[in-house]
């Protein structure tokens, strides 16, 4: 694992809606836990979040959602291949009904927490992730 | 204190108090002190000690009397109970109006529609994508719309709660299908809930902004036209349940929404309106935590301190001026999505502080609304759950039970001093404008958030499921319902509609009302929300008008504060 540099983390909300506790809870934990973390306002669209994905070229993107945004991940994930990022792995947080998991699980989400994941779930999840994709990235014939 | 104690204590008390004192330090060991979410201390144990005494009427009054703490009416729950308003909205207009006449028939007097998340941000629903339409609330765009959303809804009898952020076109549609019905605007009641910009600038970002400044501007323009000519008609809800389901505590919550509500009050002032015809109008909503008495204590504290500052900030007259009018929603935040058959008993508690809290209003969240939009069950248990606090609790026999409690009225003044100093600390920053436009509160709530979180993380704050008496994954969560989504076509016609809409109608009247509003937004003395009525009566939709005021008066980008 590379332990050089830290993890590099986008948390963002795509779609419409506003609410922000989760994403702002989730963005101090993985900053505490020696992240760096760029955050962006509510409100993005696909194509914003890939953008900064690209340009903040960062090791992992976590989605917050609350009322039904998750729906447009799977649009997320096809652009983010689109736009040959397929290695940065993303990750939901907050409300996604039981029924609708294998939805985003099959257009390649990593992981999902819901309401109540605890922090050391969130933040090992997340750096493990992150370190898979970066070792990837840097050993690609390992 | 002490001097009153003397009059109130019992012959004897002083020995059996240190009795009791050394008995219980004796049992309890060193156990950790215990404070309320607000920060106050609480003690083990309450007496006379703080038994307001000969204050009382001063301090406390009687119900429907200054300083309200026990009330505002003289009947409270006896003579009326709170008006049970379930937030509704899914789907079209049609699936809308379908689910609101089956409320009036079984007997409902006061509807509420909560528009889609693509009205709230200010879209049409013909630039967004299809699944995100419907799945949290109507799409209303136009005053077809809302005809169909209202159909065979007598407009003049029932009162109507719409979630209308500025520039509040719900209500405008409203106003052009009472014109379509010939009813006249002074029949129209009801309450434009989330017309509180400055709650959503500093802690939901769920709303279309205008830029502060034009906010400001758009919402005076209607409070001003709301009182000349729907005079039946709440232009103004002050929120606190956005600040609290943020992560501001109880205390903060009210000490923000009462700075906000001095903040429309000295704005109303500032443009010529009477403080004994705009505040009668003023209406205030809160969250409600499963704190129980920091709540009741915290709404108890709310009616007094706003009957004071109406009086001294305000320069209100009547004493209806000084009521504290206020509607309660149990927490969405508190509710957990481990064993979520569990928050039936959390919103059970979270009602009965609401109504020991002396409310007027109650929305009971679904058990559900962890993990999705609620669905049929569980919104009837909500509806079931006021239904049985009512019914069978015996909760509203009596008027403000829980008065002359050593511990409430205790609490009831602790909490007041800790909300003044909330309130102190905004009005030393400037007032609730300048303190919002700082990001003085944002940062606050967001301490406070973490701070909350924190204790939950680290097992100070026991949360049952979370973090602790937790069951294995596959014992939970089978009592949930799946999810159930708008119908695709349905939704598709809806949007094929509205496309056709904009094209057969008159291009002409378009423009020119469009011309209209974009001119009383940059002119000193138009009133804008009276442009906003015309223009959707000529067929300007949703999406149109805010883009025409956002062009005008700019957008307001959420302040982000670490």
């Amino acid at each position: 694992m590379n332990t050089q540099t830290p993890y590099r983390v986008l948390v963002t909300k795509v779609g419409l809606d506003g609410h922000d506790r989760g994403s702002r809870i989730v963005a101090a934990y993985l900053r505490d836990a020696g992240m760096e973390v760029v955050y962006t306002p509510p409100w993005q669209s696909v194509d914003q979040v890939v953008r900064l994905a690209n340009d903040e070229d960062v090791d992992l993107v976590g989605v917050s959602s609350l009322s039904t945004d998750h729906l447009i991940v799977p649009d997320l994930m096809q652009a983010l291949r689109k736009a040959a990022l397929e290695h940065v792995p993303v990750v939901v947080g907050g409300i996604v009904p039981d029924t609708e998991h294998a939805l985003l699980f099959d257009a390649g989400v990593s992981a999902i927490f819901g309401p109540g994941t605890a922090r050391d779930t969130i933040v090992n999840t997340v750096r493990q992730l992150a370190a898979a994709a970066r070792d990837a990235l840097e050993n690609p014939f390992t | 204190m002490n001097r009153r104690a003397e009059q109130q204590q019992p012959k004897g008390y002083e020995k059996a108090e240190t009795q009791w004192h050394d008995d219980y330090r004796r049992d309890i060991g060193d156990a950790q002190p215990v404070h309320n979410r607000s920060g106050v201390p609480i003690e083990p144990l309450y007496g006379p000690s703080t038994d307001p005494g000969a204050a009382h009427l001063e301090h406390l009054g009687l119900p429907g009397q200054l300083p309200y703490t026990r009330g505002i009416y003289p009947t409270m729950h006896r003579g009326q109970t709170w008006s049970q308003r379930q937030l509704i909205g899914h789907g079209t207009p049609a699936e809308y109006n379908e689910r609101v006449l089956k409320m009036i028939d079984a007997g409902t007097t006061a509807i509420s529609l909560i528009p889609c998340n693509s009205v709230y941000r200010g879209n049409d629903c013909d630039e967004i994508p299809l699944p995100l339409l419907g799945t949290c609330g109507t799409v209303v765009n136009t005053a077809e719309h809302m005809d169909h959303a209202l159909s065979q809804v007598d407009i003049a009898a029932i009162s109507t709660a719409m979630n209308d952020p500025s520039p509040f076109t719900l209500l405008s549609f409203v106003l052009n299908v009472a014109d379509r019905r010939a009813v006249p605007w002074q029949q129209i009641s009801g309450t434009s809930n989330q017309s509180d910009y400055l709650s959503h600038f500093i802690a939901n970002h769920m709303f279309f902004r205008l830029s502060l400044e034009g906010a400001r501007r758009v919402l005076l323009d209607h409070i001003a036209f709301c009182r000349e000519r729907v005079p039946n008609w709440n232009p103004l809800s002050v929120v606190g349940q956005h600040m609290q389901q943020a992560g501001a505590t109880p205390a903060q919550a009210m000490g923000f929404t009462l700075c906000s509500a001095l903040q429309y009050g000295r704005d109303c002032l500032q443009r010529g309106l009477d403080p004994d015809d705009f505040l009668p109008r003023f209406t205030f909503f809160f969250d409600i935590s499963m704190s129980l008495f920091e709540e009741v204590a915290k709404f108890r504290a709310g009616r007094r301190l706003w009957a004071r500052l109406t009086l001294e900030q305000l320069g209100a007259t009547t004493d209806r001026a000084r009521r504290f009018k206020f509607h309660g929603q149990t927490s969405g935040a508190d509710l957990t999505r481990q064993q979520p058959l569990n928050n039936i008993a959390r919103v059970t508690t979270q009602a009965i502080a609401g109504i020991l809290g002396g409310l007027q209003s109650l929305h009971t969240d679904a058990f559900d609304e962890v993990i999705n939009v609620p669905n049929e069950d569980p919104a009837r248990i909500a509806v079931a759950t006021q239904n049985i606090l009512r019914e069978e609790a015996g909760l509203c026999d009596v008027i403000d039970p829980l008065g002359g409690s050593w511990y409430v009225e205790n609490l009831t003044d602790e909490m007041e001093k800790t909300i003044v100093a909330v309130i102190d600390t905004v009005e030393n920053a400037g007032g609730m404008y300048a303190a919002a436009e700082s990001g003085l509160v944002q940062r606050m709530i967001g301490e406070s958030a973490l701070a909350w979180q924190d204790r939950i993380d680290t097992g100070d704050q026991k949360i049952v499921g979370v973090n602790c008496y937790r069951v294995p994954e596959e014992k939970d969560n089978h009592a949930v319902p799946p999810t159930v989504r708008p119908a695709k076509d349905k939704m598709q016609a809806h949007v094929d509609q509205l496309r056709r809409f904009k094209t057969d109608r008159s291009q002409a009247a378009v423009q020119q009302s469009l011309t209209a509003l974009a001119r009383a937004a940059n002119s000193t003395d138009d009133n804008v929300f009276a442009r906003v009525v015309e223009a959707t009566a000529a067929g300007v939709t949703h999406g149109e008008v805010i883009a025409c005021l956002r062009q005008e008066l700019g957008f307001g980008q959420p302040l982000i504060v670490d």
